[in-house]
Parts: C-alpha cells; structure tokens; sequence
C-alpha cells in the first residue's frame, strides 16, 4: 500500500466515522505532510488533526482512526527492534518483569503491583506500556490459530480489575480510600486512561489480523453529542454531562439573537409622525411598536425508571439551564407515582448534585417499583390538576414501555386537550417503538411523538420549543 | 517569507517569546506559517489562546493588528469607512474656493472625485493588515461573538486576502498576514470558515508544562510551591466544576502566594485564596467539601 493510498483510506474511514472531511481539507492535509515530513508519528497527527479536525468532538474518533492507521508499533512491539526507539525498548527491559510474557496468578500480581506503581505515580508513558503488556498476555482470546488470533479488552478487565486497585494506590499514597475525594477522582480518572490504552491497543492488534477499514467500521466510537443516550457509559455520561452548560449557553445564546431578530412589531403610525416633526414632515425614521414576548409555561413530566433515567435528567437539566427562556417551569418524576422535583433546580446549581438529587427523588416516584404510565399519568390529572392551563406546555419524556399495564389513554387525552402544545421525546429508535411492552404508537396517536436520542437532537428540540 | 523554518524551530522560537508551546501546538503553528492558512484556535477561557498570536508576533518580529469580536461588530468597525466629517468639511471648503474660482474664470475641480480617495479611508484592522507591507500577525479574536454576516465578511477577506472598495477599486494583500481566529464556542461557527482554517484546540496543559509555565511567568517563586499548585489545580480540575481553572488562574494563584510571602500550600492557605482560582461559590463549596479544606 503506497503512501498515498494509506492517506485516501485514511481520510475514508474518518468520513465513515462521521467527520466531515472535505476534499480540499485532504488536499491541505497532504500539502502540510509535504513540509513536516513523516519522520514524528505525533507531528504527522499533529498536521492531520490540524488540517482535518475542526471541532473536539469529533478528536476522539480521528485519535481512533489514526491510531489504527498508523500504528506506533507492529506485531508484539518488543521483538521489532528496528522499528521501535531503542531507548524505549531499553526502557521496557529495565522494567523487570514486563519482558516474559506468561499469564499465570504469579505474573498477574506482579502485574498488577506494577499498574499499582504506574497508576501512583501517573506516568503515561509506564501506563501505556502496561496497556501493551497486559492485551498481550492476558487478552488473547484461545482457541484460534496463527493469523486468526482475536484479544479482548474484556478478558484484561476482568483479570486484571484496574478499578479494584484504586484502595492500593491511594494507600500507596498514604491516603485512606474515603479521605480525599479529590485525589480519588485523580486516580480514578488515571484507571480510565488506562482502560482506554487497552482497549485502544485491542483495536490496534484487530487491524493487524482484519485491517484497519474492518475495525473502523466497528468499532470506532461516535462523537459525544452523537451518542445515544440509552448507549452511553458512565464515562460516556459524565463527559455529556459536561457538554450541557455548553450546549445550554450556545442555545441560550442563539434563541436570544432569533429573538432579538423578530424583536420589530408593526410601524407605530403615531410615533412616527411625531417623530418626523423634527425632520420638517418628513418620516426620515420608521418607529415599530415592540413585540410582546411570548414566553410560556412549561411542564415536564419525566419517566426516572432505571433505563431511561439519564435521558430524563438530561432533559430536566437543560430545560432548567434555559429557564429564563420560559416563564415558568414546572418538573414531575414518576414511576409509578408522580412526585414534583421543581425546588430541587436553584439557578447555579452544581450539574453533579442536581443529578445525585434528582436520582433520590426516584424514591419518592417508585411505589411498586415497576413503570405504570397509566397509573403516573392518572395520579398526575388528580393531584396537581391546576398544572395545566391554555397556556402550558406539556412534555413527557420516557421510553412508553409501561410493563403491560393500563396505558390510561382517555386521561392522557384529557391532559393533551387541557395544555396548548404537548410533545413526548422517545429516546428510542422509531424501529424500537411499539416493540415489546412500548406503547410508543399507541400514546403517538394522541401527541406527537420526538425521536431524542443524543445531545444534538435533544439541542435543536429545546431550541425549537421556547 | 517564510514564518518559520520547521516545527521544531517555531516551538523554540515561541519559547524565546515566552510560549511554552506544547508539540501539537508547535506543528500547527508552523503549518499556519508554511500553508498561508488562517489559524483557528478554540479551548477553554484563560489556556491562552490570545496569548499565542502575540507570541507569534514577538517570535517573528511582525507586527501584531487585533480585531476584537463583539456583538454588532459591522463593516465600517472592521474594514473600512469613509471620513464622512473630513468630507464634508472638504466639500465645504471647496464650494468656496469653487466661487473664488468662478469669479476668475479657473478651470473647476471635480470635487465629487476628489472626496473619494486614500486621504479620506479611515482603515479598520482588516484592511490595515492586508496592506501592511511589513510581516503581520492579524488577531481576530473571539471571532464567535460577531454575526453570522461578519462571518460572511471575514470568509471572502481570508480566502483571498482581498478587499474591493468601490470608491478605489480592489486592493490585494502585499504579503498575506497570518491570521489568528480565536473562539470559545459561544456559537458555533458555520463549516465554511471552519474549512478555510487549519484548527487547533488548546486544552489545560499536563503538569510538567504548567509546572514550566508557572515558573516562567512568576520567576521568583520556591520550585515546591509551584509542584503544590500545579497538583491542586490538577485536582479541582478533576472536580467536575462549572468553570476549571486554567493557566491564568494558576499564574495569578502563584503570584497571589508569592506577594504573601507563603513558602507552603496547606489546607488553611487553599482555603483563604481559593477565591483567586474559582470564579463561583458553587465550585467554591464543592472545592472545599471534595478537598477537605475545613475540618467538621
């Protein structure tokens, strides 16, 4: 494969990865490797990132994708000397135990004391090379013959546990586990990154044996404000979670200016003849009369039953980060019993607290433990039959998958007719709706049903409601 | 001209300057240089994205040319625009010495031609740096602040580094500045401009680098204090705050310390300067609680 080819598969696979790459950036790109020369793997990522990369959410996946399309090492690593910087291997050798490769309880302690040492000490370099070490010998899937040979990061996960070694390491520190959370998350975040290597280093050794487009194709993550929600991990929710101030100040800022836009109401006649005085008669200025904000109320009814939970404190989240654009908001939980959660949103609120308050109010919404939405949505019409009125807005949010129970449709109807808008976000797939026990076609019927799976969707709906 | 000669000599030469520029940040900028491409820059407030553009222009020798971004921000406060007051006291005065004139039966002057000409262009930042014939840095910084027309603006005058005024005709760069566009995402900006730009983003930088940073800025400062700041800031980083500190907030934090004459951070001295580091009392509370500043 040329070097040219390389390129062109490369820039290919980050397309299929969902990065907008045009062919003029190609072009730059090939112009800026022309003048750096391909002597520095990172000064090479360097030249791609800068040229092809125009937004850090899609970073990740190029990461990905480069990493499969220029491996930093090839095969085992330490048997091709001649490709690797000799002061790295000598490096490796120095290490001790890391040069034999067995996989027995003796080597998996002092493996892992040695991930201790690393995590401690919070060496990338040390920790990448564990990352190496461990798929070798602890990820190989057996069974299959030379040139068939599958790892998986999960084998190594589940040898070597990374998350079990956090007490060691903080101890190693003289810390107590719950001392100092601080230095925890520190660790913590260091164990992840170590998670990451590994899984990046699996990928790396699958486009050896399957080539890189295959792995791409399957294995390559989405951007973050195109992740599914009901997909995500804890990782994956934190880092949303942080995105959603930003999203929200975006928003806020662009419903402003949409606003600031139709701010002009029709010409106020009497002002500007008054006005035109001054000119002699002539209406030199046009005076509008200002436009009266229509602002609405809002009330959002949020399923919190384990699957969709996150989607729903995601929801609630922005809809209170942009509360200025509403005249007033109120918030519901349910699972099978409705529970008002609208003091728990302060304006300046920490993100992480909120979503810790919202996750104990779940308590006050469960009195069976198993989702009802009839029951829910009758408990809401009785208790809190004031909530409605011609000028709200209704928005349910959930996955409509009510374990077979009474669905409750007149009293939803009742409530459609009783707000002036109503919608329901559905974080699910329209080919999932009506699947199982979801009565998504069933609840469609009365109002309309949003399909809000990730950052970017749940964005634009919230934009377009106020 | 070239800017720079390599991407290691644009990371020493940025270093001469006073940038501490990381090998990401090094190689993009000299492919700014060696591309003519303008640079975009975006990252979180206070890593130093405005910084860069001056280091470029100490580190060249060029001269820096700033257009600061604001709502509202037109044509006429970012191109150019016509002395209107010049003109009219022109006119004015023509008008008598055309009288004069009459009366002694001179030729006349075209007047209405006259208005129109370099004396009377006031030249905004963008205009001035397209014909500066010395090299130029041109900073257009929180470019995401401006409307979506400006932007429209800025995509014809990077592209092509030209300007048409009609008055004068079309006045083509001389030798083409390196622009540097910085954001912090307020808004998204459209793909076109982004395609036009090479992209960088600068994130918090790791330990040794702020470790260098700090010592650079704040040069009388203990080596232990700095490791102790570096590593608090590292931990209310990984706190999940509504604003993160940055290397501003480091520097100002050691210099904070050094005009206290404090040798050492311990938990008493956090807490009384935090404030210099977090901007909310929301991440104040948390800082104190997840760090155990206050005992009980």
């Amino acid at each position: 494969m040329s070097l040219l080819d390389r390129h062109l598969a490369f820039v290919e696979a980050l397309r299929s990865a969902g990065l907008p790459v045009s062919l003029s950036e190609g072009l730059d790109a090939v112009h800026a490797i022309t003048g750096l020369g391909l002597a520095d793997r990172e000064t090479l990522r360097a030249a791609y990132a800068a040229t092809l990369v125009k937004r850090q959410p899609h970073r990740t996946g190029f990461d990905q994708v480069f990493d499969l399309y220029f491996p930093a090492l090839i095969g085992d690593g330490a048997s091709s000397d001649q490709l690797v910087d000799p002061a790295e291997t000598a490096a490796e050798d120095s290490a001790g135990s890391t040069t034999d490769s067995g996989d027995g309880p003796q080597e998996l302690a002092d493996f892992r004391d040695a991930l201790v040492d690393a995590l401690g000490m919070g060496d990338p370099d040390a920790l990448a090379r564990l990352a190496r070490d461990a798929v070798q010998r602890f990820g190989l899937i057996r069974g299959r013959g030379p040139g068939e040979q599958r790892w998986s990061s999960y084998n190594v996960m589940n040898r070597v546990s990374p998350g079990e070694l956090v007490a060691r390491v903080l101890r190693g520190m003289g810390l107590e586990p719950d001392q100092d959370p601080a230095t925890r998350r520190l660790v913590d975040a260091q164990v992840r990154a170590f998670e990451g290597l590994v899984e990046a280093e699996v990928r790396r050794r699958a486009a050896e044996v399957r080539g890189p487009e295959h792995v791409a194709r399957y294995t390559v993550r989405k951007s973050i404000d195109q992740l599914d929600f009901t997909a995500a991990r804890k990782s994956d929710l934190e880092e949303m979670r942080r995105e959603l101030g930003p999203l929200a100040r975006r928003l806020a800022t662009r419903m402003n200016r949409h606003k600031a836009a139709r701010r002009r109401g029709p010409v106020d006649f009497r002002h500007t003849v008054r006005a035109s005085m001054s000119s002699g008669g002539v209406p030199l200025e046009i005076h509008h009369r200002p436009r009266r904000p229509s602002r609405s109320d809002l009330v959002v009814l949020c399923d919190v039953s384990g699957s969709v939970a996150n989607f729903a404190s995601f929801t609630l989240m922005l809809v209170f980060a942009l509360r200025e654009q509403f005249d007033r908001v109120r918030a519901f939980t349910f699972v099978d019993e409705i529970h008002e959660v609208t003091d728990r949103f302060r304006p300046g609120l920490d993100p992480v607290e909120t979503m810790a308050a919202l996750a104990t109010s779940a308590q006050h919404a469960t009195l069976w433990g198993r989702t009802n939405y009839g029951r829910a949505f009758t408990r809401f019409a009785e208790q809190h039959p004031d909530a409605l009125t011609p000028k709200t807005n209704l928005l349910v949010l959930g996955d409509a998958r009510s374990n077979y129970s009474d669905l409750a449709l007149p009293v939803v109807a009742g409530l459609v007719k009783s707000a002036r808008h109503a919608w329901w976000l559905n974080p699910e797939a329209p080919r999932h709706w009506g699947t199982g026990d979801s009565a998504a076609h069933e609840y469609a019927a009365l109002l309309p049903m949003v399909e809000c799976r990730n950052l970017t969707q749940l964005g634009q709906f919230v934009h377009d409601l106020a | 001209m070239t800017w720079f000669d390599s991407a290691a000599d644009a990371g020493k030469r940025l270093a001469d300057a006073g940038y501490l520029a990381d090998q990401a940040t090094a190689t993009t900028t000299f492919l700014a240089g060696a591309l003519e491409k303008p640079l975009l820059v975006e990252g979180p407030a206070g890593v130093g994205k405005t910084e860069l553009a001056k280091a470029i222009a100490r580190a060249t020798g060029a001269e820096l040319v700033r257009l600061q971004c604001y709502e509202g921000l037109d044509e006429a406060r970012a191109l150019y625009e016509w002395n209107y007051k010049k003109q009219l006291l022109f006119i004015q005065a023509a008008e008598v010495t055309s009288k004069e004139s009459e009366e002694r039966a001179e030729p006349q002057r075209d007047w209405a031609t006259d208005i129109f000409t370099e004396e009377f262009l006031l030249t905004r930042p963008l205009l001035t740096a397209i014909r500066r014939a010395e090299p130029t840095v041109l900073l257009i910084d929180e470019v995401d602040k401006t409307d979506v027309e400006v932007e429209g603006l800025l995509l014809e005058v990077l592209s092509d580094f030209q300007v048409t005024i009609p008055e004068l005709g079309t006045m083509a760069a001389v030798r083409r500045p390196l622009v540097v566009l910085t954001s912090n995402a307020t808004r998204e900006l459209s793909e076109a401009v982004r395609r036009r730009c090479l992209y960088l983003h600068i994130d918090y930088p790791d330990a040794d680098r702020e470790h260098a940073i700090v010592t650079s800025q704040v040069p009388d400062i203990e080596d232990t204090l700095v490791r102790q700041i570096v590593e608090t800031v590292a931990r209310l980083r990984a706190l999940e705050l509504r604003k993160s500190p940055s290397i501003a907030e480091s520097v100002d934090w050691a210099r904070t310390l050094v005009s206290l004459g404090t040798g050492t951070l311990d938990a008493a001295t956090i807490d009384a300067t935090l404030g210099v580091v977090l901007k909310h009392s929301s991440d104040l509370d948390r800082a104190v609680r997840e760090l155990r500043l206050r005992q009980g």
